[in-house]
């Protein structure tokens, strides 16, 4: 029940702020904040509890099920995992510092606003908790309207196209997704004669290499778009460039992570040996994503669309880490997923920061901002050293984990991303120094961060740090999460909800079955 | 004739009975307010007496009608949503024309036409009751004579309609003529006897087809679309988009179901084409329209390209998807027609798309019905449209229709593009002071009515559980 809660809280809050707003503006953003960091305080609870008390034999630790439509063998079917719980802890995190960024940023219709702000949180909330295929494409689609809204409505210059090639881009790669639900759906009840959604039942589902092969495709296109990967990227930078601030901050930071948590997930558990058949391919996407991403970012002349692409560039690590099929590449993709949302996310503040002050996105018409911001400006170099991966920092122990894992699986594929890591230097500097260096001819002041810009980003800061100098937080709560073939018994799906451990996993700890 | 056939045949005779209690009332004393009630209270007890005939079934009277419970089914959809297009009515013909009481009494017959329409199971009843609704349509169609579009839509009606009525009939002709049958299950008998399918039958099933293929407004026979929805009052248009759409549809299927339609490839080849055909030209054609009525006029073309699909699976489920869209797609409709029907003054329909420019800002409400109801169309979940389009992707998937579904999926999208389009314009933020709009006439009545419809549709999006019970029970029964 707890992880139905969990996405209720946002989507009454979501109502409340909106009713609000009617009244009192300020009522309606504290709303929205205070139910986000309910759901932030809701989550560390679950998460000490359960370092507390570590149960490696079980990898759920809870899980709730009601049938919705018995018909098709859709059922309301929460279960969370140590990933879904380290996802959902940043997808708090991110939320509350998101509604945060906007209290200044915001003056137009704001009540809509975080009505929209709130609900793709829950939708992003749903789609990590979410264990029955039908539910999953259910809230990958509530997440695609008020983002939809977001950009459209709050954002810069040519917000309407940015909007639209957002939502036409996932909304086809979301409908291939569906056909392979349906067809794995199909495939499910044909072989064993259940016929059923509940992820669960359809791990290990027997069927052929050939059918298994444009299944998988069919649910990694929809990912891979969101993730984005060469070459569905070309959504990306107008509609982070074009979005509000927070809207940037929930794409990069929370949306692209459902791309890669879908292939995690689903891809490779649901198709291990036609993810394996793939796995040159999607490695050479990945690394494909990040070379050409970080040159496309190296030359950008728009400080957002810059940051943007270097999404494009860091997500082609998860890509090449995922499809490595190994457990260090895979704890390096989980810790990639979190340092580069709270990096990038950073990043994108501090952006609309400086638009806020400026006005201008143009890296041309900024520079020799130091001497005026110099608080900003070493907020901005801790995060420019995370983007380029300095030890010591959370992206760092990312990117080193996923290149020792993808060393394992192939050599020259791991060498090229490895270059990769000399762009994202070039480009981060060039941030740096674009900005902050340089010669000014500016007239006016600009005020340094204030005390609200402080309280964001401050608890940014200590986190990547802490990521930085001790993984282990987040590494140990993912342990018990491996790329497994299971053996799983289907007269063990419990039908309510229980406290703890309540989905026997086969504990043979990450086999992979290397398929004949 | 005995009780039985009686009950069975109540939603029937409370159409008609009131048809000719309004034309008494018209010739006795004119008053719109006293003819919409009479109008109002028939489609309610038609609606009521729906259910004791539940009882009777399968019920049929030989030779001309068979209800079943496929038949009940769309008997209650089409006396429903009769009964929320008449809801929506008042206000608009109250406010626009000196002459209503015709419409009420034409709209009765229509659906009475409807009604004769999803129960019959001979080529006697199939075309009275054609002609019963496309002779109301004329009139309806043109109803509103002052205006010039009006005429030009009620014309060109007129003229395909009888075309498309005597293409019909020479089909039928040709294929009595050959098999010596007009009940469907004799024709398939004689076909299934024969085990060859003579040229003529042939011939006259294409024939048949022509005439078929207009009523429901797919490709090639759609062109008469957009022209009538943009020249018809708005709950006419409503009308023909749902009620005389499905009407058309059932009889459809009921004929490709007793000739046993999938056994014959090349009958299933002809649907298919028309269906990818239907699917591409009413989406493509719909991006560019500037005018909403158009615009629904070209995505209903589409809209049943979709349904063909789920037709051509052959499969049980695609029955029940059919059932299922059709219970999502009528109330979506006629919920679209009906935000145009509050949103017009009593001189201009609202129509163009920018003429909801903001509309979010200015009346709320409205725009959020409307949002709902194009986020219907366009499948978005939380929507009835969703779990119909959902319905549908699993019959495609279930009779292993691959290449058909990849059709409907790239159609989805561009469907996305002309849907958003109008939601994204009622969110536009732009300065509206400049402009001008229409100022909406928004009577309660429509008002109460339209939030019903977008209860319903959530409703059915959220919990489909309920209406997916209710129609596999149907469908168990239509053997």
């Amino acid at each position: 029940m707890v992880l139905l809660y969990i996405i209720l809280i946002p989507m009454f809050g979501a109502l409340l702020s909106w009713l609000a707003s009617a009244r009192n503006l300020a009522l309606c953003r504290w709303i929205a904040l205070v139910s986000l960091l309910c759901d932030l305080l809701l989550i560390t609870v679950l998460w000490a509890g359960n370092a507390a008390d570590p149960t490696p034999a079980g990898h759920w630790m809870y899980n709730w099920q009601q049938p919705w439509i018995p018909h098709f063998g859709i059922s309301l079917h929460l279960a969370m995992d140590g990933l879904s719980l380290v996802m959902l802890a940043l997808t708090f995190f991110l939320g509350a510092l998101s509604v945060l960024i906007s209290w200044r940023e915001i003056k137009y219709k704001t009540g809509f606003f975080h009505f929209n702000l709130l609900f793709v949180i829950a939708g992003i909330a749903g789609v990590f908790l979410t264990m029955d295929l039908f539910l999953f494409y259910f809230f990958w689609e509530v997440m695609l309207i008020p983002m939809y809204f977001l950009i459209g409505i709050w954002g810069h210059e040519r917000r309407e196209y940015a909007a639209y090639k957002f939502f036409i881009f996932t909304q086809a790669g979301g409908l291939l997704m569906l056909l392979a639900i349906l067809g794995l759906y199909f495939v499910h009840g044909a072989n064993t004669g259940v016929y059923t959604f509940d992820y669960f039942y359809l791990l290990n589902t027997p069927m052929e290499r050939a059918v298994a092969q444009w299944l998988m495709l069919g649910f990694l296109v929809a990912f891979v778009v969101k993730l984005p990967a060469i070459p569905f990227h070309t959504w990306l930078p107008d509609a982070h460039t074009e979005a509000p601030t927070a809207g940037s901050v929930v794409l990069a930071g929370l949306l692209l992570k459902t791309g890669a948590y879908g292939i995690l997930r689903f891809v490779l558990p649901l198709f291990p040996a036609a993810s394996h058949d793939f796995a040159p391919w999607a490695m050479l996407l990945g690394v494909a994503g990040i070379l050409y991403g970080g040159q496309l970012a190296y030359s950008q002349p728009d400080l957002k669309r810059l940051i943007a692409y270097t999404s494009v560039s860091h997500m082609g690590f998860v890509l090449l880490g995922a499809f490595a099929f190994n457990e260090l590449a895979y704890k390096g993709v989980v810790m990639q997923m979190i340092t580069h949302g709270i990096s990038t996310g950073a990043l994108f503040m501090i952006a609309g920061a400086l638009y806020e002050r400026m006005h201008t996105r143009e890296l041309s018409r900024m520079g020799g901002l130091w001497p005026a911001m110099p608080a900003m400006g070493t907020v901005t170099m801790i995060f420019v050293m995370a983007s380029l991966g300095l030890p010591g920092l959370g992206n760092f122990v990312a990117e080193f984990m996923i290149l020792l894992g993808s060393w394992q699986a192939n050599h020259i594929m791991t060498i090229l991303a490895t270059i990769g890591l000399v762009i994202a230097t070039v480009y981060s500097l060039r941030i740096m120094q674009k900005v902050f260096f340089g010669q000014t001819e500016r007239q006016y002041a600009l005020p340094d961060l204030g005390l609200r810009e402080w309280l964001i980003m401050a608890p940014l800061v200590v986190v990547i740090l802490w990521l930085g100098v001790y993984p282990q937080t987040v590494l140990g709560t993912i342990t018990n999460y491996e790329l497994r073939i299971t053996t799983f018994n289907k007269g063990d799906v419990p039908r309510a909800e229980k406290s703890k451990v309540v989905i026997p996993v086969s504990d043979s700890s990450f086999v992979i079955n290397h398929a004949p | 004739m005995t009780f039985d056939d009686l009950l069975s045949l109540g939603p029937l005779f409370n159409i008609c009975g009131a048809a000719v209690l309004c034309m008494l009332l018209v010739a006795i004393w004119r008053n719109h307010r006293l003819i919409y009630y009479v109008t109002l209270v028939a489609f309610a007890l038609a609606l009521m007496s729906v259910v004791p005939v539940a009882t009777l079934l399968p019920h049929t009277i030989a030779p001309l009608v068979v209800i079943d419970m496929f038949a009940l089914f769309n008997s209650g959809a089409i006396v429903g949503s009769g009964l929320i297009i008449v809801l929506l009515s008042y206000n608009y013909f109250e406010e626009r024309e000196e002459r209503k009481e015709e419409y009420y009494l034409l709209l009765l017959l229509a659906t009475a036409g409807a009604l004769v329409l999803v129960i019959s199971r001979h080529f006697m009843s199939f075309f009275l009751g054609l002609e019963m609704l496309s002779i109301s349509l004329y009139g309806l169609i043109a109803y509103l004579r002052a205006r010039q579009r009006s005429d030009e839509a009620g014309i060109k009606y007129l003229i395909l309609a009888a075309l498309s009525s005597a293409f019909l009939l020479f089909g039928m002709a040709l294929v009595y003529g050959f098999t010596g049958h007009m009940d469907f299950p004799g024709i398939g008998a004689y076909l299934r006897q024969a085990g060859t399918f003579p040229l003529p039958v042939i011939a006259g099933f294409g024939l048949m087809l022509i005439g078929i293929g207009f009523k429901l407004g797919i490709v090639p026979f759609h062109m008469w679309a957009p022209d009538i929805y943009e020249g018809a009052p708005l709950p006419v248009a409503a009308f023909v988009a749902t009620i005389s759409k499905g009407g058309v549809l059932v009889v459809l299927i009921r004929f490709y179901q007793d000739i046993d339609g999938r056994n014959y490839t090349m009958l299933w080849w002809i649907l298919a084409i028309t269906s990818i055909a239907s699917m591409f030209v009413g989406n493509l054609l719909a991006l560019t329209q500037q005018n909403i009525k158009r615009m629904l006029a070209y995505s209903s073309i589409a809209h049943l390209g979709y349904l063909l699909v789920a037709f051509l699976s052959g499969a049980q489920s695609g029955l029940e998807a059919i059932a299922f869209y059709l219970t999502a797609y009528f109330p979506t409709s006629i919920g679209a027609f009906g935000v145009l029907i509050v949103m017009s003054s009593s001189v201009q329909d609202a129509e163009t798309v920018e003429d909801y420019r903001g509309l979010f800002w200015r009346y709320p409400w409205v725009a959020l019905v409307f949002t709902v109801m194009l986020l219907s169309l366009a499948g978005i979940p939380l929507t009835a449209g969703f779990i119909g389009k959902f319905y549908i992707v699993m019959a495609g998937v279930d009779g292993h229709h691959w290449f058909l579904l990849l059709m409907l999926v790239i159609n989805s999208v561009i469907g996305l593009y002309y849907y958003i389009r109008v939601v994204a314009m009622m969110f536009r933020t732009t300065d509206t002071s400049q402009r001008i709009f229409i100022k909406p006439s928004l009577p309660l009545a429509g008002n109460i009515t339209l939030g019903l419809i977008v209860m319903l549709l959530v409703g059915l999006g959220v919990y489909p559980t309920a209406m997916m019970q209710l129609i596999q029970q149907m469908m168990t029964l239509i053997k």
